[in-house]
């Protein structure tokens, strides 16, 4: 066995299981803000074995999810522009205007390229002096880091062809916009693993001192989402509504200096859009005007358009927990992952398809 | 180096010299040989007949290439209807500026695979394309195959009460492929599985005739493969999650990649699909041969939910096991 067996011990899930349901008062509404954890809690089947009183919520934690329409438009609208585009692969068959896809783009001669690193693209500028190469810098604290990183390499080496179209979301600004909503009917919330081992903890401490939920950073093992679960429960029994971190065996309290240090040297805080909600002030990142020759949004002279809302669409509903998506008038009818019209539906990770992939 | 010029393609000297030289050479028995417009052949009573064309990038990887792939994928087809595969034809297109080695590493790869699996390569067909028409080599195979069982296996034959069973660890083959074209490198180099199962599947059938499934996961893996049997049959498929053999690094590259080994393509795989009073038997068959020593039952049919495919996860819990829209992409974190 090794660790990571571990936290996924059947025995051990089961004792956590029976302790969260025997101790529950009441009902528990938790919402998670990280896709890993949507999949997660879904194909461990852990959401199989919960109780009806414990109401799992997804919230907006899918970067492709809340990547907006009027910045796919933007992504589009470079493959026109015969630049070589670099992506991570889930953007692919995320829909813009007129459902056209990157994949979409691609079969009418866009060059896309789907990489595994910012750094890959890197590699693909310096392959192909005589084209521009534009990675899509989308995603939360876990990514910018590393895109920020590759910039600060690409003016070190005096690479002139590539830049980042910049449309990197953070999340505790949205975390605090969607706890401000007073319909919003959460009790709990799963913090993502991922993106705490970038930030740490502090920033997450308003939900307790200014909201008063309780918040718990976790794995994404079932033994880690469970033991959360029930320090949720016992946290609430005890009345000692705290942020705690439990995945300490990854992320420190403090999170990663070095990584928000890079982060802040070439990205400043702005205002972004997201795919459902709308305008979150302070929750993207732009390029600092010192690597503005990196910032695809200058080199190629693009501006945001505005694009209309997609008709019928309940994916903000959705995003913000007031919805659950089998609930959605357009859920396996007219949205199916084969063709998706809204973000949730998109993205492998977004909250819908995981309902329509893996719910019996 | 010498290189696949278009020339060679052209039906004329060049053609013949690479014919004689090279694929005879590899591929040559007495019905090829006669090197007649098309093959002769006699077969008896029913047969099972399919075609495949094979595009693999890389053309070269760990455990095989395209020109075994080209062999063991149609064997294997033709066999899993419960025939003894005789006989293919291959079709090659090949790009311009082929390096001649590669071509004839490809062949002669073709022609042990062929001799391996005990099928005759007996018509066959080259064109050159200029550079950029296709990538490399694509290989078109076509096999025939004799059906020795009285009733033939069909992917709409599963019924409740019949036990799951597959050949052994699964997603070898597209990690093994994906690992190569991304540049990644494991601890533990993963091998694609690729292999001919005629031989296994024969000895199985002869001894259970009463086999009412037989599939190889190849594009879209496992799940995909169980999909289609659940839908074609109208039954559940009820899959225990703990007991599917998967190698500890190919889930590792995987949970690397953001992939799920359950969608990616085997080679040298089958699922077999029959009544539990033989899975036993079946069992001990397919580990009695090095290709299905990790054979093992992973599930059961039921027919509570037809047409899905459930998943019974190591927690208790249950979820399904859906098929995918289009390729696996991976994600961003």
């Amino acid at each position: 066995m090794n660790l990571f067996d571990n936290f996924k011990d059947p025995q051990l899930c089961k004792t956590l299981l029976d302790r969260i349901h025997a101790e529950l008062d009441g009902e528990l509404r938790f919402m998670e803000v990280c896709g890993t954890h949507t999949v997660s809690i879904f194909r461990s089947g852990v959401r199989s074995l919960l109780s009806d009183k414990v109401v799992h919520l997804s919230g907006p934690g899918c970067p492709v999810c809340v990547t907006h329409d009027s910045e796919v438009a933007a992504f589009l609208e470079l493959a026109d522009k015969n630049a070589i585009i670099a992506t991570f692969g889930d953007l692919m068959r995320v829909p813009g205007p007129e459902k056209k896809t990157l994949k979409s783009a691609q079969a009418e001669g866009a060059r896309v390229k789907v990489v595994y690193s910012p750094f890959d693209a890197l590699k693909i500028a310096q392959d192909n002096p005589g084209d521009k190469i534009v990675f899509l810098g989308v995603g939360f604290e876990t990514t910018a880091p590393a895109i920020a990183a590759t910039v600060k390499v690409a003016r070190e080496q005096g690479i002139t062809n590539f830049s980042v179209l910049c449309f990197h979301k953070l999340v505790p600004p949205a975390l605090d916009a969607l706890v401000a909503d007073p319909e919003l009917q959460v009790q709990a919330f799963l913090l993502p693993g991922h993106v705490s081992a970038i930030i740490g903890v502090e920033p997450y401490r308003f939900l307790a001192s200014k909201y008063g939920l309780p918040a718990v950073v976790a794995g994404f093992e079932p033994v880690d989402i469970l033991q959360a679960l029930y320090m949720f429960v016992t946290m609430r029994n005890e009345g000692k509504i705290e942020v705690v971190n439990a995945y300490t065996r990854v992320v420190s309290d403090g999170g990663n200096p070095k990584a928000v240090s890079v982060m802040n040297e070439v990205f400043s805080p702005c205002d972004a859009l997201w795919r459902g909600i709308g305008l979150i002030p302070g929750s993207g990142l732009t390029i600092r005007d010192e690597y503005a020759a990196y910032d695809a949004m200058r080199v190629f002279g693009m501006e945001l358009r505005d694009v209309p809302e997609i008709k019928g669409c309940r994916c903000g509903d959705v995003l913000k927990g007031k919805m659950s998506p089998e609930k959605c008038p357009l859920f396996g009818k007219a949205c199916t992952p084969a063709s998706p019209v809204g973000p949730c539906m998109v993205s492998t990770e977004g909250s819908c398809a995981a309902y329509y992939k893996y719910r019996i | 180096m010498e290189r696949v010029l278009l020339d060679y393609g052209s039906g004329g000297k060049a053609s013949h010299r690479l014919i004689g030289e090279l694929f005879l050479k590899y591929l040559g028995n007495e019905i090829l040989d006669r090197l007649d417009d098309a093959a002769f052949l006699e077969i008896k009573g029913p047969i099972s007949v399919s075609t495949d064309t094979f595009t693999v990038d890389p053309i070269f990887f760990p455990g095989g290439d395209i020109g075994s792939l080209a062999v063991h994928g149609t064997v294997n087809d033709v066999a899993m209807l419960g025939a003894r595969p005789r006989y293919l034809t291959c079709g090659f297109i090949l790009e311009e500026g082929l390096p001649m080695a590669d071509l004839e590493r490809i062949v002669q790869s073709m022609g042990n695979a062929a001799r391996e699996a005990g099928v005759l390569v007996v018509t066959g067909d080259t064109k050159v394309v200029p550079k950029g028409a296709v990538d490399k080599i694509f290989i078109n195979t076509t096999g025939i195959g004799e059906i020795f069982v009285d009733e033939a296996p069909s992917g709409r034959r599963a019924a409740p009460g019949d036990a799951i069973l597959i050949s052994g660890f699964m997603g070898d083959h597209g990690l093994a492929i994906l690992s190569k074209r991304e540049g990644l490198t494991f601890e533990a180099p993963v091998l694609s599985d690729c292999a001919s199962l005629n031989h296994l599947i024969v000895r199985l059938l002869e001894a259970i005739p009463s086999v009412h499934v037989l599939r190889d996961p190849t594009r879209g893996g496992l799940a995909t493969t169980l999909n289609e049997i659940a839908g074609q049959s109208g039954v559940e498929c009820r899959i225990f999650e703990s007991k599917i053999p998967v190698r500890p690094e190919v889930t590792g590259g995987c949970s690397f990649l953001g992939l799920d080994p359950l969608y990616l393509a085997n080679e040298g795989k089958f699922i077999c699909i029959l009544p539990q009073e033989h899975a036993e038997a079946a069992l001990a068959i397919m580990r009695s041969d090095p290709l299905g020593a990790d054979a093992v039952q992973i599930g059961e049919v039921r027919g509570e939910h037809p047409g899905k495919v459930v998943l019974e996860t190591p927690l208790g819990g249950t979820r399904l096991m859906d098929m995918l829209e289009g390729e696996q992409l991976p994600r961003i974190c």
